[in-house]
């Protein structure tokens, strides 16, 4: 068994998590000034911006700088009749911000202005004959779909509603011969995909039906020399796959599969320490999604200072322990 | 530049000075009385999302309305309200479905990975059934030549042979894209999914001989290579009885191992071979001995166990999963 304090001690050792330049970094993203193109191209990504950026705050901490109520009422906008919620107002419903928009509001303890049935009802009418979910009515479909669908069904007490066994069919229809999962059926493992099967499987109680030792193994074969994790091998590492690899590993119980300290250190080595975020790769340009991912996957490292985050429904462990134990 | 199509939104005059749009009001973006996370827009942005929110919201399906899509999409080919729309233009003007392929390929140029441009296009493929087929093998092949191991690209070209056909040649090309690089694992993975799924060659079963070969020199080759060692594990599904008793597995394990270097995967198969029941002879005990870095280790006199301590030992960073192998070993290995 390995010693925790020796790894807080190490994780100390090896320099600094920069959280109050991250929290700035953070708030400067949210009151972007006209003209920037990011904002731009990101225009249709803001509810997944304020899920990646708040939950950051969340757990660093700081969560009492943000106006809840603003920010309830502007999610409040977003949904749309269909009871689905869109990246922006007046934007159209995506299943995509409609998990943002249930974990956003499960974050700030907010669920209770949702209309529960009316958004559950939007989620359960994208599930298709075969037990895959669309992300939309224009039907793409795709693992990711079926974990968003999943997650935001049993943050809202409404699993029930669907066809639970042909949504684990379906997933395991996606299995690989190498332990991990695809995007569709054939399609090549991916540790991205390889979270959302896991994680869709954890949250419905079928963890059983995974090959833990197979995938485990593929996951920690993630891991290159400089410490960082690759989503498929003989790709580049990057701080996002901190966070799928490392909350699969620890869904099926293989996380001290990997080298802990070595992955700390790298995304460590990612962080802009002059003025906040995190990056894919040491030296390359910040941005939310990886601030995000980065401080998550620190916290499933139990890195100190930064609070317990959930590996399934990707949320803090106190939000999800409201949710699921009344406290 | 070669049709209107491509004209950009700043070579052309502003909508509001044209006079084919005089007769629409454009539809200013409501984010709210205090907007949580203003979006910050560009002048000929904003103006041109106003046009197309009231283009949107009258469900104008005319062909300027198709142009107007086209200006959205080069802004933001990530919206995917714009494409939902473009779709119920095209079917209402019944348009040339060949010349949109040609329209989304020329917009994926720059945007190889976005996901609403890849739904359009199997959209779009899906309405023009088998007669697409070629061309969309086409087009997948040349993104792929450009990133060989594009996600999207290979989702949609599983997609096409699946719904459209066009199985004759992909073998080949797989064995193509490994020739160029042996370690890509998205070619791997395609060949597997062909000699599983293709209606031409039989399944697995019958094709294990000649993919085994094949599979073997790509291991010797490049022993350090992942995808190939779990390729050949791949072959044996379902069959572990042959997995053991193919002399062919067991012997590129020893010739790797023989080899001193790149070792690890072929110790790792030895590991799981041991673990299905195959009997090693004294080759392979001497091959893993002969691996054991310091003598001052105590031998193992079990050679599964032997295989963990060696792997332990040179594949450090992942140190704990051998040494739970080796304390989960069956009792037989
Ligand atoms: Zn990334």
């Amino acid at each position: 068994m390995y010693c925790d304090c020796k790894l807080i001690i190490l994780m100390l050792q090896m320099g600094e998590l920069a959280v109050d330049k991250h929290v700035k970094y953070i708030l400067s993203v949210q009151k972007k000034r006209k003209d920037s193109f990011e904002a731009v191209v990101m225009e249709h990504l803001t509810m997944n911006g304020a899920y990646w950026g708040l939950t950051t705050l969340d757990l660093l901490g700081k969560l009492d700088v943000v106006d809840s109520e603003e920010i309830t009422e502007w999610i409040i906008q977003c949904q749309h009749e269909s009871g689905g919620f869109a990246g922006n107002i007046g934007h159209d419903p995506h299943i995509l911000y409609t998990l943002s928009a249930v974990q956003v509001l499960a974050l700030l303890d907010k669920l209770n202005v949702l209309d529960v049935d009316k958004v559950s009802n939007y989620i359960v009418g994208l599930q298709n004959e075969d037990g895959s979910f669309s992300g939309d009515m224009w039907g793409e479909v795709d693992t990711r779909f079926s974990y968003i669908a999943l997650c935001c069904l049993s943050l809202l007490h409404r699993l029930d509603k669907i066809n639970m066994e042909k949504a684990v069919n379906y997933i395991l229809s996606c299995k690989n011969v190498d332990g991990g999962f695809g995007c569709i059926p054939g399609g090549e493992s991916h540790a991205g995909q390889i979270f959302c099967c896991v994680g869709a499987l954890a949250i419905t109680g079928s963890l059983h039906l995974v090959d833990k030792d197979l995938l485990g193994w593929w996951l920690c074969e993630r891991q290159v020399k400089s410490g960082g994790l690759n989503g498929r091998p003989e790709k580049l590492p990057d701080v996002c796959y901190s966070w799928w690899v490392l909350s699969s590993l620890i869904m099926i119980d293989r996380v001290h599969w990997i080298n802990k300290e070595k992955l700390v250190k790298f995304i460590l080595n990612c962080q802009d320490k002059d003025n906040g975020g995190i990056s894919d790769r040491p030296d390359d340009a910040v941005d939310v999604f990886h601030t995000y991912f980065g401080v998550a996957g620190l916290s499933l490292l139990e890195y100190p200072g930064v609070k317990a985050i959930d590996p399934a429904y990707a949320l803090p462990v106190d939000v999800v322990n409201r949710i699921f134990l009344g406290r | 530049m070669d049709s209107d199509d491509d004209l950009r939104p700043e070579e052309m005059l502003p909508l509001s000075q044209r006079p084919e749009w005089s007769d629409v009001v454009p539809i200013p973006q409501d984010d709210g009385p205090n907007p949580v996370v203003p979006i910050a827009y560009k002048p000929e942005f904003e103006e041109t999302m106003n046009y197309f929110r009231a283009i949107y919201l009258s469900d104008e399906r005319s062909p300027r309305a198709l142009q107007l899509t086209h200006l959205v999409i080069l802004l933001n080919p990530g919206n995917y309200t714009v494409w939902h729309f473009r779709r119920l233009v095209l079917e209402a003007l019944n348009a040339d479905l060949d010349e949109e392929l040609d329209y989304v390929a020329r917009i994926a140029k720059k945007n190889t990975k976005n996901y609403q441009i890849w739904h359009h296009r199997r959209w779009v493929a899906e309405k023009l059934g088998t007669n697409a087929m070629a061309k969309e093998l086409q087009f997948t092949r040349k993104i792929l030549s450009l990133d060989a191991k594009n996600y999207h690209a290979w989702s949609h070209r599983q997609w096409v042979l699946q719904a459209l056909g066009g199985w004759e040649d992909e073998l080949d090309y797989c064995g193509q894209l490994l020739q160029d690089d042996v370690f890509n694992n998205s070619a791997w993975n395609q060949r597997y999914f062909v000699i599983t799924r293709s209606p031409l060659l039989g399944g697995l079963k019958s094709m294990r001989e000649s993919e085994v070969k094949y599979t073997v020199e790509a291991i010797l080759a490049n022993p350090e290579n992942e995808s190939p060692w779990r390729y050949l594990r791949g072959l044996y599904k379902g069959d572990s009885q042959s997995w053991i008793n193919d002399l062919q597995v067991s012997s590129v394990c020893l010739k790797v191992l023989n080899s001193k270097t790149n070792y690890i995967f072929a110790l790792s198969v030895l590991l799981d071979l041991l673990c299905d029941g195959f009997q090693a002879n004294q080759e392979f005990i001497d091959a893993v001995t002969a691996l054991r870095t310091s003598n001052a280790d105590p031998l193992d006199t079990d050679l599964a166990k032997a295989v963990c301590s060696v792997l332990e030992h040179v594949d450090p960073i992942r140190v704990n999963y051998w040494t739970y192998r080796k304390s989960n070993l069956p009792v037989s290995a």
